[in-house]
């Protein structure tokens, strides 16, 4: 009997495949052409900075036996500063060190800016206000003064770890308020009703049922976030107020290069200001490729 | 409207005094100038420093007292030995660089470089925002527009410092060529320079050009994206194309009713650039040597002087509130579906 009815069944199946969520936001992601491509290429960036130091011959130390000055040859692709230090080997290091700021940044604040958010919009009434005005004194701070005399007051020379912290206490506020703004609405939803019901504390609401519905919203912030971080972060190493010497980021190299971007050592100058300027251009490429694919209510702006 | 206008701003008092306490206590727990004056004093000596000296030193920089009771007289004064701290009564407290540096003088003098620099650069950065925005609204999907929008994203990505260094060169090299100094690229004006206040200002006018020119490119990007959006819904909405079906003049649809509903949220978004413009005056004044707040505000950080850093905390939250506090009132002013009552 059953052999007679799997047939049937199948031929009236449908036929169409089932697609998930996640399926659904690759598939319209991989139509935004500026995204993929930034996709491409920052993950080109990454391998540059973290495999590339592998397969390279120089590091990003000082040795005697380069030349000083060199303009870029085969030898020394991106050429030579005035000490004797490999441009390409430096640029992967100071790369690196930008990314693992700008990576532990976005995570981090992300998850301290989503927790702050989920609480004050879940609990309402005067926890919600006394959060929210603690995150309007936040924006009333100067974040380049707060963030650089943190960074400047450290004794010992600066790490990248240091700087990633700083940043992260003081880069979440954003966050908070787009997923709080979330939660106020998803709170009310149905299913936060059953959840509770069911007699789920608070804390797994938040974390089980609030900020797993809000990843849309945080997904996009952690791309924006690693955009602000890279500028953040090269901006006060820029202004000597971040990683320091003999370490290197992408801002030292731009300090270091001084006033040469017209004269004949201008690669010192343009090449880590061009590797700022692709790294934020992708991520925010990125990530309005991820806001298009994963808010179906917004229409495609850009295809 | 002037009840809203004052419970307003009796409401940023509170977090203005957040805001202090906050860094107060960060930047205070961060430094400790006393132990780098001791420093500073037994290496040019080459003796280890008298009780006295650092006694003194530490009432006179207030560090005889704990963190609280000195963040107390920085902001009233009460209980003061030396005359020099308290800002109700309008002292901005002792520097660490001695008596011959006044806070007060210092930031109140730097306060209009930096102002200027500000004003104009936020400005022309809405302005420019304004004109990008309508355009890449009007002619949307054209060529023009992926062209603006690429133009916003780039500069968007691009780190305020280096496009403040390319340009500071450019100009030099441009200087060179043309063989004049139209752009000075070097210092807020000349150096030494008396007159008027137009005078002060013509003479300021050709340092001015480049550093503005490099903040508004910094700053108009993010405007710009907003404008946009909000124009191209202004533009699919029933009153435009029933205006449009009245036959009104194509210009006049787009500048009397599209353009004026579409200025609303930038309107109200564009004040609280400044906060951003604040943020890269520090870069561009460090860059082109000007003598403004955000480079004073850089030497107390590496003096690790609290006080002075606390000045530049104030007055850059007292402007950024006075941003909100204006787009607030514009919000109310330009949509009149909002009343305040």
């Amino acid at each position: 009997m059953s052999n007679t009815a799997s047939p049937r069944l199948d031929a009236e199946a449908i036929t169409s495949k089932e697609r998930g969520q996640w399926e659904m936001v690759g598939r319209r992601f991989f139509r935004h052409r500026a995204a993929v491509i930034s996709l491409v290429v920052f993950i080109l960036v990454v391998l540059f900075a973290y495999v590339g130091p592998f397969l390279w011959k120089w590091d990003y130390k000082i040795h005697s036996e380069i030349p000083s000055w060199a303009a870029p040859s085969l030898d020394h692709p991106f050429g030579t500063d005035k000490a004797g230090r490999d441009m390409l080997g430096a640029m992967m290091q100071a790369t690196k060190q930008s990314l693992n700021v700008a990576l532990v940044v976005a995570i981090g604040s992300t998850v301290l800016g989503a927790l702050y958010g989920a609480v004050a919009g879940f609990y309402r009434g005067w926890i919600d206000s006394v959060m929210m005005r603690f995150l309007d004194i936040m924006f009333v701070i100067p974040f380049l003064v707060i963030t650089g005399a943190l960074a400047g007051a450290i004794d010992t020379s600066v790490r990248w770890y240091h700087m990633a912290f700083i940043l992260a206490i003081f880069g979440w506020t954003s966050i908070a308020r787009a997923v709080r703004a979330e939660v106020l609405s998803l709170r009310e939803k149905e299913f936060i009703e059953a959840a509770r019901s069911a007699g789920g504390s608070d804390w797994h609401i938040i974390v089980k049922h609030l900020i797993p519905n809000t990843m849309s919203v945080i997904i996009v912030s952690v791309t924006l976030q690693i955009a602000f971080a890279i500028l953040s972060e090269t901006t006060l190493s820029f202004l000597g107020l971040g990683i320091q010497s003999p370490d290197t980021s992408l801002g030292l190299l731009i300090e270091a290069a001084g006033a040469s971007a017209f004269n004949e050592h201008w690669f010192l100058f343009y090449i880590p200001g061009l590797m700022i300027i692709l790294i934020a251009l992708t991520i925010n490429f990125i990530g309005d490729g991820l806001r298009d694919a994963m808010d179906p209510r917004q229409t495609m702006v850009r295809r | 409207m002037v009840v809203f206008i004052i419970r307003r701003i009796l409401l940023m008092i509170p977090v203005l005094l957040g805001a202090t306490i906050l860094c107060f206590v960060l930047v205070d727990v961060a430094n400790d100038p006393v132990q780098d004056k001791i420093f500073e004093i037994s290496q040019s000596t080459g003796e280890p420093v008298p009780q006295s000296t650092i006694d003194a030193l530490e009432s006179s920089l207030y560090y005889d007292r704990s963190i609280p009771e000195r963040y107390w007289i920085w902001l009233t004064g009460f209980g003061d030995t030396n005359g020099d701290i308290g800002l109700l009564q309008g002292e901005w407290g002792p520097s660490i660089e001695g008596s011959a540096m006044d806070i007060g003088y210092e930031v109140s003098t730097r306060f209009w470089i930096t102002l200027r620099l500000v004003l104009f650069a936020t400005l022309a950065s809405i302005g420019i925002a304004i004109l990008a925005g309508v355009v890449s609204a009007v002619k949307q999907y054209s060529r023009t527009d992926y062209t603006l929008t690429f133009l916003g994203f780039l500069f968007l990505a691009m780190p305020i410092f280096w496009l403040g260094s390319l340009f500071k060169e450019g100009a030099v090299q441009l200087n060179k060529i043309l063989g004049s100094t139209v752009f000075q690229t070097y210092g807020s004006g000349s150096t030494g320079f008396r007159g008027n206040g137009w005078e002060v200002f013509m003479d300021s006018l050709p340092f001015l050009i480049v550093p503005t020119l490099v903040l508004m490119l910094g700053g108009y990007a993010a405007i710009s994206r907003y404008q946009r959006a909000s124009m191209l819904e202004v533009m699919n909405s029933d009153y435009v194309r029933l205006a449009r079906a009245k036959g009104v003049r194509n210009r006049t649809v787009m500048r009397r009713h599209a353009l004026r509903t579409a200025l609303i949220p930038v309107a109200t978004f564009a004040p609280l650039a400044l906060s951003g413009a604040m943020g890269g005056a520090m870069v561009t004044e460090s860059i082109f040597g000007w003598r403004g707040l955000g480079v004073y505000s850089l030497d107390a950080i590496n003096a690790g002087d609290t006080f002075a850093v606390m000045a530049y905390v104030l007055i850059s939250g007292v402007v950024v509130l006075v941003g909100v506090l204006i787009s607030d009132i514009l919000y109310g002013v330009l949509d009149p579906r909002i009343r305040y009552e």
